[in-house]
């Protein structure tokens, strides 16, 4: 009878691997950032009580299918057993009460996300726009007048709004060791916070399939320290080259490319939040 | 399944038989899913309408005048099939075929306005390629006109059917079903008319 | 067009599909004309209107299904086993994926359950036959055609690579050229005809054919969840109809519905999936409660504990389906409250889940419980549906959601619930009612290997996505590099992916193999059951199911007859002539004609589009002209089947 040790193999299983593998190891669980930091947080309180509810079924389970398997000398059949509204009762009562204390947490965490995150509500957020063009990403720092392609650097303890939007597909701008992600859609903008706490480089990708490039839709994200920052910016708007139309045009055409820096911005050509297909447009033009 | 037994005389016809019966809740059922369908295509009309790109605002190209007749063919299809249920029910089976053919005829002039509508907007430059918006429209529009000609289609062939057998419990339930679409097909014009034509003119000129 | 682009060519797996595919087709015609046998296919099962038969065809179109899209999952399993593999390309990758997706729900999932709804529910209400029997077979070739159209696309004309999600505007013309898409518009849209017909047909069955004396509480609790079901394929599949036909227009006729051009909008495509996608995975999960509860009640030998709440639970849960949707897409930028809200109504679903949960492990309390092939699934389903309910709320904490969207925690998240729900009930399902289907048991000794090879896969290949989705490993991607470290999981993730492959091997072989070898059944109730459909005299029931309708006293009727010794065999006295409805091949001629429709769509080829639609109408006027729909067995031929002697 493995059955009815079955669910507390089970619940070893999952103790065991998430204590081998140690949260920590975790991308997600291994938070660089107070917004990752946040989700974290959210994640191992619903953890502790998803464990719980695991818990509670299995050992009802091993309990009753154990006593009441058809074996000799079995005690307690009760064939009409038709309910009971007290164990109804509970059974509904203490779920809600779970939905509600799961619940009060997660809409906190979702409005507080909405903004910069606490501690840094005063600091001036630094403004990125990240439009991703299958199959890379083009990252645009108006203020300082830069862009580059497939990797940004940003300054740490400082929050970042990323203004995000698509030159053709969907996809989804994410950087798991500093927080969740959000959607970057053509014709459109969405919004999101980040915020790294100490220097580092952390891996960012598109997670929303798109096609075939999308696997190595990829980028780099560097957290400096302020002055390392500065000194970068004022080098890239001294050094890098400045981004022609004709090379822009070339960067809407479907594939990979290595990392580029530039010292100006294509938003004086066309702003994707506005115009959808312009991409499309530009592959048109260039495939005649 | 289709043990037709005569239960009184005060049952109409159509309900008579099993299958009349079973059939006429499952059209219902139908028309359930008719109504969902309808309400995406509303909806996404409703999301599409001011997404008009470089093409022509709708409301710009709609015409009150030939709504309105087509508005009034409709209404009075609905009518004039309303009284051939009621002739039906009376054993009429002339009355139940003027009133159908004049049903039928209605719901051509009908058709013959919209199609004549949808030549007109091509002709001014909006078609279902022209922008988001025409396309909800030509398809929530365009969609109803399907109906109507199908309707239109079964009601002829179903009245064939009636000139061949007279009225049985089946032939009868089969107007009947017939009549229910008819109906309903009248119900989405009045939301069509409100939300497309309406709307589309008060937002233009309101 | 060239020959050379209709075919698929230039790749060693497509060829391998092309072979088999002819050898299987003349092995076929071969197997036909040898035993003469062509006539026996036409008028027993081409032509059949007996929900018994089409609910059997159904089932095996699912199993047939089952083994491609388990294909897919062991090439795709393969490709991922180490990092940097060089299997599969991106592009076949993709294709693989979006098909395993489609199929998997579309073609193997609600088949399978509808075939059994097929199969057993007119005999559990104690009917004849369904409403519609006609309608019933139009449901079932419209289905098996547009599987067929979806599935011809991996050697014609190129797969769907764009997920089963086929999300705007990746799945338009400028981003996924070629007809493969249009394979996935018209497969499903021909297919969803019949479902759609199906979720009619069966809630007028339900409603109208119930036997004397079983009122809507009386009935059992598979019946309650097929007639749940019915009513939310009703108001769902128009949904998807229209967000297909909506995609087809901005693919073939140059609409702006979806697309980056004329102010389309991408996300009214996700909106509209997912308004009919989370309501077809209750679709999907719900037949399979009902399935768990009739077993779980049969081998516990004791009536289920509160009937009332579970039917409210499924009630419940059926209306909440249609207001959860947003949840698939939390990241889209929606705004905290409309996030909040989708967030909380998504975990409220969870308390009608978790009431049935407990309701099924309250019913074997005081039960006198017996392991059989099925009752294993039942637990096993329990044990691990359970890891998918809560990572399902967890899912549903939209602050966290952020992190585990696209990642393959959602990957082990809805496997945990399709595989653990939905495929556990159809083989708990399969093995139950076989005896009613083919009038013996399946092997129950093989069949607890299958049961434990194929679970015991099944958490060695699914338990391990949590932690990659946690470490960060997207869905979807076709290969990973070594530094990730996502490789070991990857490699145990793998390897019971094949077990479950061979799970499925063994219970092919249990078909055969029971077939050659178990002993015949000699009366209808093979497992000791509580429902009317085990009350019939035969083993498989006679065409006509049940010689006398039966009178219904309470829930659980034929085992209250049982206990009470209420059963006395029929007598010429209780036999009346019987109406049945007659066989018919203009279902099977009209699904024809909408294989030729939309195989024109897809190529764009439109005189033969036309043609397959005049067929189409041609059939639906015969049809309407067509009066002679029935005819009567008489009191003597039910006597000679029944062996009735008095």
């Amino acid at each position: 009878m493995y059955k009815r040790y079955k669910p507390f193999v089970f619940l070893g299983m999952l103790l065991t691997v998430f204590l081998l593998s140690g949260c920590s190891d975790l991308l997600v669980l291994d938070p660089k950032g107070p917004v990752a930091q946040q989700q974290k947080d959210l994640i191992m309180y619903s953890i502790i009580f998803m464990i719980g509810i695991i818990m509670v079924v299995y050992v009802l389970f091993g309990f009753i299918v154990y006593k009441y398997r058809d074996h000799k000398g079995h005690k307690g059949y009760d064939p009409e057993n038709k309910g009971s509204h007290l164990i109804e009762a509970i059974c509904l009562i203490i779920p809600l009460i779970i939905v509600v204390a799961l619940s009060i947490p997660t809409v906190k965490t979702i409005y507080s996300l909405e903004e910069a995150p606490k501690g840094s509500e005063n600091k001036k957020p630094l403004v990125i726009q990240a439009t991703s063009v299958d199959w890379k990403w083009i990252f645009t720092y108006p203020e300082q007048n830069i862009e580059t392609v497939n990797y940004i650097n940003i300054p740490e303890d400082r929050p970042i709004l990323f203004k995000l939007t698509s030159a053709d597909s969907m996809n989804s701008f994410w950087v798991p060791s500093l927080g969740g992600q959000k959607y970057a859609m053509a014709g459109m903008q969405t919004e999101l916070y980040l915020q790294a706490d100490d220097p580092g480089v952390f891996d960012g990708r598109n997670s929303n399939f798109n096609g075939e490039g999308f696997t190595d839709q990829t980028f780099k994200v560097a957290a400096l320290t302020s002055e390392s920052f500065d000194k970068w910016a004022k080098e890239t708007q001294q050094e890098a080259p400045k981004l022609t139309k004709k090379q822009y045009d070339q960067l809407m055409l479907q594939g990979h490319t290595k990392e580029m820096t530039f010292s100006s911005t294509h938003l004086k050509w066309v702003k994707h939040e506005n115009d959808a297909d312009y991409a499309i447009k530009v592959r048109e033009r260039l495939s005649k | 399944m289709a043990q037709s037994k005569v239960r009184d005389l005060n049952t109409p016809m159509e309900y008579q038989s099993e299958t009349g019966r079973l059939n006429i809740l499952g059209f219902w059922l139908f028309l359930g899913a008719e109504i969902a369908l309808f309400s995406t295509l509303f909806a996404t009309y409703m999301v599409l309408m001011d997404r008009t790109a470089d093409g022509p605002a709708l409301g710009e190209l709609f015409e009150v005048k030939g709504l309105l007749i087509q508005t009034f063919l409709l209404l009075t299809s609905s009518f004039t099939c309303g009284l051939a249920i009621h002739e039906m029910r009376r054993y009429n089976v002339k009355g139940l075929f003027f009133w159908m053919i004049t049903t039928i005829l209605l719901g051509l002039g009908f058709l013959g306005f919209e199609i004549y509508e949808f030549f007109v907007y091509i002709h001014e430059g909006a078609n279902i390629g022209t922008s988001a918006a025409w396309s909800a429209f030509f398809v929530l529009v365009g969609t109803h006109g399907l109906h109507v000609t199908l309707g239109i289609g079964w009601i002829i062939l179903i009245l064939i059917q009636v000139a061949k057998r007279g009225l049985t419990p089946q032939t009868t339930a089969k107007v009947f079903i017939s009549s229910l679409y008819w109906h309903f097909l009248d119900v989405v014009w009045i939301f069509l008319f409100t939300a497309v034509y309406l709307m589309g003119m008060v937002m233009q000129h309101g | 067009m060239k020959w050379d682009e209709f075919f698929v060519t230039g790749d060693p797996l497509i060829y391998g599909a092309d072979v088999s595919i002819a050898i299987t087709m003349l092995g076929i015609v071969f197997f036909l004309t040898y035993f003469k046998k062509w006539k026996w296919l036409w008028t027993e099962w081409l032509t059949t209107v007996d929900h018994k038969k089409i609910g059997i065809m159904y089932i095996i179109s699912a199993i047939l299904m089952l083994f491609r899209g388990g294909v897919d999952a062991l090439l795709m399993r393969t490709q991922l086993a180490v990092p940097e593999m060089e299997f599969l390309d991106s592009q076949k990758y993709n294709e693989i994926f979006t098909t395993h997706g489609t199929i998997m729900i579309i073609f193997m999932a609600m088949p399978f359950l509808i075939g059994l709804i097929n199969v057993v529910v007119p005999l559990q209400i104690g009917a004849r036959d369904v409403a519609y029997p006609y309608l019933n077979a139009v449901s079932f070739w419209t289905f098996f055609i547009g599987a067929m159209l979806f599935n011809i696309s991996f050697v014609i004309g190129g797969s769907p690579s764009a997920g089963w999600t086929s999300y705007m505007p990746l799945a338009s013309n400028e981003l996924s050229p070629g007809p493969g898409q249009n394979y996935y518009l018209l497969g499903l849209q021909i297919s969803g005809i019949g479902t759609l017909l199906t979720g009619i047909n069966f809630m007028v069955t339900i409603f109208k054919m119930r036997a004397p004396g079983m009122t809507l509480f009386r009935m059992p609790m598979f019946t309650w969840s097929a007639l749940v079901t019915m009513a939310i394929i009703i108001f769902a599949f128009p949904i998807l109809t229209v967000a297909l036909a909506l995609m087809t227009f901005d693919r073939l006729f140059g609409s702006h519905f979806f697309t980056l051009q004329g102010e389309g909008m991408d996300m009214l495509w996700a909106n509209l999936f997912w308004l009919w996608g989370h309501p077809e995975v209750y679709i999907v999960i719900l037949p399979a409660f009902g399935i768990f509860s009739e077993i779980i009640a049969t081998f516990s030998k004791k009536t289920l504990f509160g009937y009332k709440a579970m039917v409210w639970s499924m009630v419940l849960i059926a209306a909440y389906s249609f207001l959860v949707w947003v949840h698939h897409f939390f990241t889209m930028g929606s705004g905290a409250l409309v996030n909040s809200f989708f967030s909380v109504t998504t975990m409220l679903i969870g308390v009608p889940t978790g009431v049935k949960i407990f309701n099924w492990l309250f019913t074997m309390r005081k039960g006198q419980i017996e392991f059989s092939t099925p009752m294993l699934w039942s637990l096993g389903f329990i044990v691990n549906f359970v890891i998918g309910g809560v990572t399902g709320v967890m899912l549903a904490m939209a602050a966290a959601n952020y992190q585990y969207h696209n990642t393959y925690f959602l990957v082990a998240h809805f496997h945990y619930v399709l595989i653990a729900g939905t495929v556990f009930a159809c083989f708990a399902g399969l093995v139950y009612w076989y005896p009613k289907m083919f009038g013996h048991k399946l092997n129950e000794r093989i069949g607890k290997w299958v049961f434990w090879l194929f679970t015991i896969g099944f958490n060695i290949c699914f338990f391990p996505q949590y932690f990659l989705g946690l470490d960060g490993m997207p869905r979807r991607i076709y290969t990973y590099s070594e530094e990730s470290g996502w490789g070991p999981l990857n490699m145990i993730s793998t390897v019971g992916g094949f077990m479950m492959g061979i799970a499925f091997l063994v219970l092919v072989y249990n078909i055969y193999y029971s077939f050659r070898y178990e002993p015949r059944e000699k009366t209808g109730d093979a497992w000791n059951g509580r429902t009317l459909e085990w009350s019939t005299p035969s083993a498989m029931p006679p065409f006509y199911n049940f010689a006398k309708i039966p009178v219904v006293k309470g829930l659980d009727h034929f085992w209250n007859e049982k206990q009470n010794k209420e059963i006395k065999p029929l007598t010429t006295q209780d036999l009346q002539k019987i109406h049945m409805p007659n066989n018919s091949g203009v279902p099977f001629v009209m699904a024809s004609f909408f294989f030729v429709s939309g195989f024109g769509l897809v190529f764009e080829w439109y005189w033969m589009a036309i043609i397959g639609l005049i067929g189409v109408l041609a059939t639906l006027v015969i049809r309407s002209f067509d009066y002679n729909n029935g005819y009567y067995v008489s009191v003597e031929e039910i006597k000679e089947t029944e062996n009735i002697t008095k």
